[in-house]
């Protein structure tokens, strides 16, 4: 490239005469040609000044939100960062406290439980608006509870609704009638909600993205289209100024939200940044005022930024484990499970690598959950591991085949440090039972494909709670459940949380799911915990407030504000 | 005349680019639908790749591309596909040309700035060490020309970084949207052909000082400043001219380096994003665009030359 | 072409051979004679270094912790030190020692560069010498497809090809090959997509080179004696024009790495664990943040690569200038 044009005269391109003489006649024919010339520099230079002054005034609030959106619509998305965002624009009919992580009033003002605790009525607030001033009534919480139940919408916690009477079956397609959903407007105000079975967490559930409200009358008329519109309608406490594509979305304060008068920040910038150096650098430069995500924390730094005070840990429900394939051998075996865990030294992998406070996890459900307490589970026991590897057939390893571990890595933050994790596994699988692992790096956008098709021998997973309740994490592993993954089908399992689900006492409920999460961590041992996650965000306490750290990570934008203003660069 | 037949060249060239592109992305597997979390059910995934005709054969989704496919809808009736170029497949809200309006501008100017900032320190540079030859502006100016293109924007661009906005913060670290966001980018992007601005200037004046009408011109008594300038510039300009097609082609590559470094949301970190995305519809548009654009600057150039050298006729 | 008339020490005797003549004036072009060294030199070290590793690792206790300190794979707890005296130039995010890793990147570097530049060389002498030989339409047509590749952007087609190929590629080596095999897949596809966006210019000067060499009497001589187009263009034209090809091969070496570079530095080239300049210089930039600065991930790495750029072009043009070809 350095050389490549000089030695391509043009010449070549064109058929050019040099004439010999100053060519002052040529002048006047040329002038057409000069003009025009003209006009094109012209328009140059105007496109040139265009973007210069494009200059738009500075957000009240700029957060970095880790990755771009790939859609606002409430119903489809599932990235944490996109439920940031849907949560600020779209509302439900409850939404979680900042402060605790509960269920509280959002668009519905209270609601009721019927004795037998599966019909649940909740009444709106009057006087219920879109930002755009059409009233907000039940009709549309209807509509959009159904939309997310319609096979043709294509979203992915529509299984979240399978609570209510024959949403199953209207998602599957076996009943047609959207109407023969327990869902239904008894008037503009109150609505009635019918379950399957009661369930303890169904407030949870109405907090979710998944049943936010969303303007019927713009999606009958733009279609797929409709995050487009503007104004959009929106029935949350932001309004969706600006959309730009890796550059950032850009929120304005509601003036028609039910709770407007609590709206801390007028203006919120949302940028999309996927680096924590970046993020880090733009934050310390004072372009930005709180990087919250997990992911977005430089780990070779994290012993020297852990000891400042704008850096905040703070527990919450997520926990990083590995999964067996059960379904090829010689993992079938419920004792060579075992053994792995027993032989899984989780207070080594802690010290060395996760610096950020991370909990050894012997079991599945965070500590923390609300009301339950988990069971024990597998300690780390070199020699009993051993011993029950020989019972299985492979003493001392001898026999056993090369497994191959499946896991995904990125070159910095969070996800680096599961290729480091790869290889402290694989070195106290080798140790303490002798078993030799093969390592195997999958590119993150197939590696949820290959854990589907239980293409793998064992790989790394994590899961982080949808709601604060432990059958978020034991729902996984029932027999039908798409997250699943792991082959393993256990008949009685199923049956415990069925039956602890239809339980209303809370603490039989939590009997039946300590029963349940024994049988999964130290009986069978389809997967095996190693830690439970520690979140990290970082934003100066003396200039933002309206944050607190809970266990599901919850910050409602709404409620945060800068306490002095910002100097503009 | 010349310039309209080349004209006419691009449409039928672009058609076959687009083609191919298309073709070619298409080629690969692991589609825009992979997701992170939680798998979606075989028959969401059916029901996505049919809303989407990923099903259909390439051909036809060609077809579709443009506009050319007419179907039935679930009425009966004959209607008209809307051409499906529009939409992208990652980002399904957002259109295809909604995506390039935005991030245009921002290339758009990041490049013409660079090019500015190229012309403006090459040229005064080049002519100053060919006119003061022997003296320390020729070997201060030489030095820097020969330093500057030794350094390519992906070394120059970390380094601008470290020493200006975070050791020294005097500049903004990453973003766009004020003019000292726009120092940095461009100074990184520019200064590279900054360097082989000032050498072509420097060889093109000295290859014409001597000549004879510039001897001549000196002998009827212009100012030493005047032959210089108009006489002799407006000639050793030419090859500047002739290398900005090939360096505003090269500014537009450049740029991939310094959006990503700087995180500037123009058309460079679309590109790539879409391109690692597999997002068919947004690469094979910016690679179109990408395409037209050195095509139109190619032949703005050439315009220019034509202004400026007299002596030089199209046939 | 032109005498020299002076007196000067150094006057090339005119008994002397073209190419001896040559060798003269490229001895006296001070700067690509240093260039040539320097990239030898190069070369020796990126070649002796895992050699001198090995034997230290057999020399002994203090040679084997040398050695393994110097892997350049090997992990340690040394995370981001600057350079030392156990580290010359200091390590990197996972401990790795900067040193080897730039000797290791210099070696896919120039790897990439070499190969790459011999697949562009195969391709653009092909295409010039029959476009060349042809003459006609289909010279003009050929020549008119090099003019239009040469307006557009190739490393764009660079990046389409590369991500779409590679993911083809991967799953036929996986079903059909060795999977150790898929891991190279992108070196492979990196040699053949940036050579063949590179043959436009080796093109162009094969083209006239050819067609000056096609009225020779040689050429005549040869289609007499009843040789057909391939023969000649095999036994007699080609080989004549191999002195120019090999200047601007040198030439073109130093663009490859450059564009390989490039695509490393966005992700889209070497994909670790290799390591090129390119994906050196952006894990060091990409390290980079207010509170340590890691400036030796920047400076080794980007250092290496401008020497070796410019050595490279330095010798190129001091090779074009002393056999004064021109395009």
């Amino acid at each position: 490239m350095l050389r490549r044009r000089r030695l391509s005269s043009k010449g070549d391109t064109a058929a050019r005469t040099v004439r010999e003489d100053e060519g002052e006649r040529k002048e006047c024919r040329y002038r057409p040609m000069r003009l025009l010339a003209g006009c094109l520099f012209a328009a140059a230079g105007c496109i040139l000044f265009a973007g210069c002054l494009h200059h738009e005034p500075p957000a009240d609030l700029v957060i970095i939100n880790f990755t771009e959106p790939e859609s606002l619509d409430p119903a489809i998305v599932t990235g944490i960062a996109e439920m940031r965002l849907t949560k600020a624009l779209f509302e439900g009919l409850l939404r979680l406290d900042g402060t605790n992580a509960r269920p509280s009033p959002g668009l519905a003002e209270r609601w009721e439980i019927s004795p037998q605790g599966t019909i649940y009525t909740f009444y709106l607030r009057s006087n219920l608006a879109w930002s755009t001033g059409e009233p907000l009534t039940t009709a549309d919480v209807v509509y959009s509870w159904r939309r997310a139940l319609d096979p043709a919408t294509a979203s992915d916690y529509a299984a979240q609704l399978f609570c209510l009477k024959n949403a199953e079956a209207f998602y599957n397609g076996k009943i047609k009638d959207p109407a023969a959903v327990g869902i239904r407007a008894l008037d503009s105000r109150r609505l009635e909600v019918e379950l399957e079975h009661p369930l303890a967490f169904f407030p949870d559930v109405c907090c979710m993205p998944v049943t936010a409200v969303v303007p019927r009358q713009i999606i009958d008329r733009e279609g797929d289209r409709w995050l487009s519109a503007r104004p959009l309608p929106v029935s949350g406490p932001y309004e969706l100024e600006a959309w730009r594509l890796n550059d950032k979305v850009r929120l304005h304060k509601n003036p028609r939200y039910w709770d407007a008068s609590h709206t801390q920040s007028d203006v919120v910038d949302m940028l999309p940044i996927g680096s924590p150096n970046v993020a880090l650098n733009l934050y310390e430069t004072g372009l930005a005022d709180i990087v919250w995500d997990k992911d977005l924390i430089p780990v070779e730094l994290q012993e020297v930024l852990a000891k400042r005070p704008d850096f905040h840990a703070y527990d919450y429900l997520g926990t990083y484990f590995y999964r067996f394939n059960v379904t090829r051998k010689p993992l079938d075996d419920a004792r060579v499970r075992r053994a792995f865990a027993l032989a899984t030294d989780r207070e080594r992998i802690i010290r060395k690598l996760t610096h950020g406070g991370e909990k050894a996890a012997f079991h599945f459900v965070p500590d923390g959950t609300a009301n339950y307490q988990s069971p024990e589970g597998l300690p780390f026991d070199p020699a009993r591991a051993r011993q029950l590897l020989a019972e299985a057939g492979f003493p001392g390893g001898r026999g056993f085949p090369r497994l191959q571990f499946a896991f995904y890595s990125a070159a910095s933050g969070g996800a680096k440090l599961q290729g480091d994790l790869a290889i402290e596994l694989q070195q106290m699988w080798r140790d303490g039972l002798g078993i030799e692992t093969e390592l195997r790096q999958i590119e993150r956008k197939i590696f949820m494909g290959v854990q589907s098709r239980l293409e793998f021998d064992v790989c790394a997973s994590s899961w982080i709670a949808d709601y604060d309740d432990a059958n978020t994490f034991l729902d996984l592993f029932t027999s039908n459940s798409g997250n699943n993954r792991t082959g393993w089908k256990n008949a009685h399992y199923d049956q415990l949380l069925q039956a602890a689900n239809s339980q209303t006492d809370v603490h039989q409920r939590a009997q039946l799911f300590r029963e349940a999460e024994s049988l999964l961590v130290t009986e069978e041992a389809p997967i095996v915990p190693v830690y439970f996650y520690t979140g990290f965000n970082y934003f100066d306490p003396a200039k933002i407030e309206g944050i607190w750290q809970n266990l599901l990570d919850e910050h409602p934008v709404q409620s945060i504000r800068r306490i002095k203003a910002r100097q503009t660069h | 005349m010349y310039f309209l037949k080349r004209l006419l060249l691009v449409p039928p060239l672009l058609l076959l680019i687009s083609f191919l592109a298309f073709v070619l992305v298409h080629l690969a597997p692991g589609g825009p639908f992979d997701r992170d979390r939680g798998p979606a059910s075989p028959e969401i995934e059916r029901a996505i790749r049919a809303k989407y005709h990923l099903d259909e054969p390439v051909l036809k989704q060609y077809a579709r591309y443009l506009g050319l496919v007419w179907e039935k809808d679930p009425h009966g009736h004959w209607r008209h596909a809307p051409a499906s170029f529009d939409i992208s497949l990652k980002y399904r809200n957002h259109s295809v040309t909604a995506i390039i309006a935005q991030a245009l501008p921002v290339s758009a100017t990041l490049g013409f700035l660079a090019f500015g900032f190229a012309l403006g320190v090459g040229l005064p540079v080049g002519y100053f060490t060919s006119v003061r030859r022997g003296r320390w502006e020729d070997y201060a100016g030489s030095l820097f020309a020969l330093l500057v293109i030794c350094v390519p924007a992906l070394v120059v661009a970390p380094l601008l970084l470290m020493i200006f906005a975070i050791h020294w913060r005097l500049f903004p670290v990453a973003l766009w949207g004020s003019p000292w966001h726009a120092v940095l980018p461009t100074t990184a992007l520019g200064l590279y052909f900054s360097g082989r601005v000032a050498r072509l200037l420097q060889e093109g004046m000295l290859a014409v000082m001597p000549s004879e009408f510039i001897t001549a011109a000196r002998a009827k008594g212009l100012g030493e400043n005047a032959v210089l300038l108009k006489h002799a510039f407006r000639l050793a300009v030419l090859p500047v001219v002739s290398y900005s097609g090939p360096m505003l082609a090269d500014l537009l590559t450049g740029s991939f380096i310094i959006e990503s470094i700087f995180q500037i949301p123009g058309l460079g970190m679309q590109l790539i994003n879409s391109s690692l995305n597999s997002d068919y519809t947004v690469t094979v548009a910016l690679a179109l665009l990408y395409a037209l654009l050195l095509i139109l600057l190619n032949l703005l150039v050439d315009f220019a030359y034509v202004l400026l050298d007299r002596r030089v006729a199209y046939q | 072409m032109m005498e020299r008339t002076t007196t000067e020490p150094g006057v090339i005797p005119p008994s002397l051979s073209p190419n001896q003549r040559a060798w003269r004036r490229f001895a006296e072009n001070r700067r690509a004679v240093v260039s040539a060294w320097l990239l030898a030199g190069l070369v020796l070290v990126v070649v002796v270094w895992p050699v001198a590793l090995r034997l230290a690792g057999l020399a002994g206790h203090r040679g084997a912790e040398f050695a393994r300190n110097h892997q350049p794979d090997t992990l340690s707890e040394e995370q981001l030190q600057p350079p030392g005296l156990k580290h010359w130039f200091g390590t990197d995010m996972h401990g790795r020692d900067l040193y080897s890793r730039v000797l290791y990147g210099a070696q896919i570097s120039l790897l990439v560069g070499v190969v790459g530049a011999g697949v562009s060389l195969i391709i653009g002498v092909l295409w010039g010498a029959i476009a060349g030989y042809a003459g006609g339409r289909l010279d003009s047509l050929m020549m008119r497809f090099v003019d239009i590749l040469y307006s557009l952007p190739s490393i764009i087609f660079v990046i389409v090809l590369i991500t779409t190929l590679e993911s083809m590629f991967k799953r036929w080596l996986a079903t059909h090959g060795s999977p150790a095999l898929a891991g190279s897949v992108r070196l492979l596809l990196l040699f053949t997509g940036l050579g063949a966006v590179s043959w436009l210019t080796m093109a162009r000067i094969v083209r006239g080179q050819v067609l000056s060499l096609r009225g020779r009497a040689f050429v005549e001589a040869s289609r007499a004696l009843g040789a057909g187009p391939a023969r000649i263009l095999g036994r007699h034209i080609i080989p004549n024009t191999l002195g120019v090809v090999i200047v601007y091969l040198t030439l073109t070496v130093p663009a490859i790495i450059l564009y390989e570079s490039f695509l490393s530095y966005l992700g889209l080239g070497i994909q670790p664990p290799m390591a090129s300049w390119g994906s050196l210089i952006a894990e060091g930039a990409d390290q980079m943040n207010p509170i340590r600065i890691y400036w030796w991930l920047i400076v080794f790495p980007g250092g290496g690569l401008v020497t070796t750029l410019l050595a490279l072009n330095f010798l190129g043009d001091g090779l074009r200038d002393a056999w004064d070809v021109r395009g």
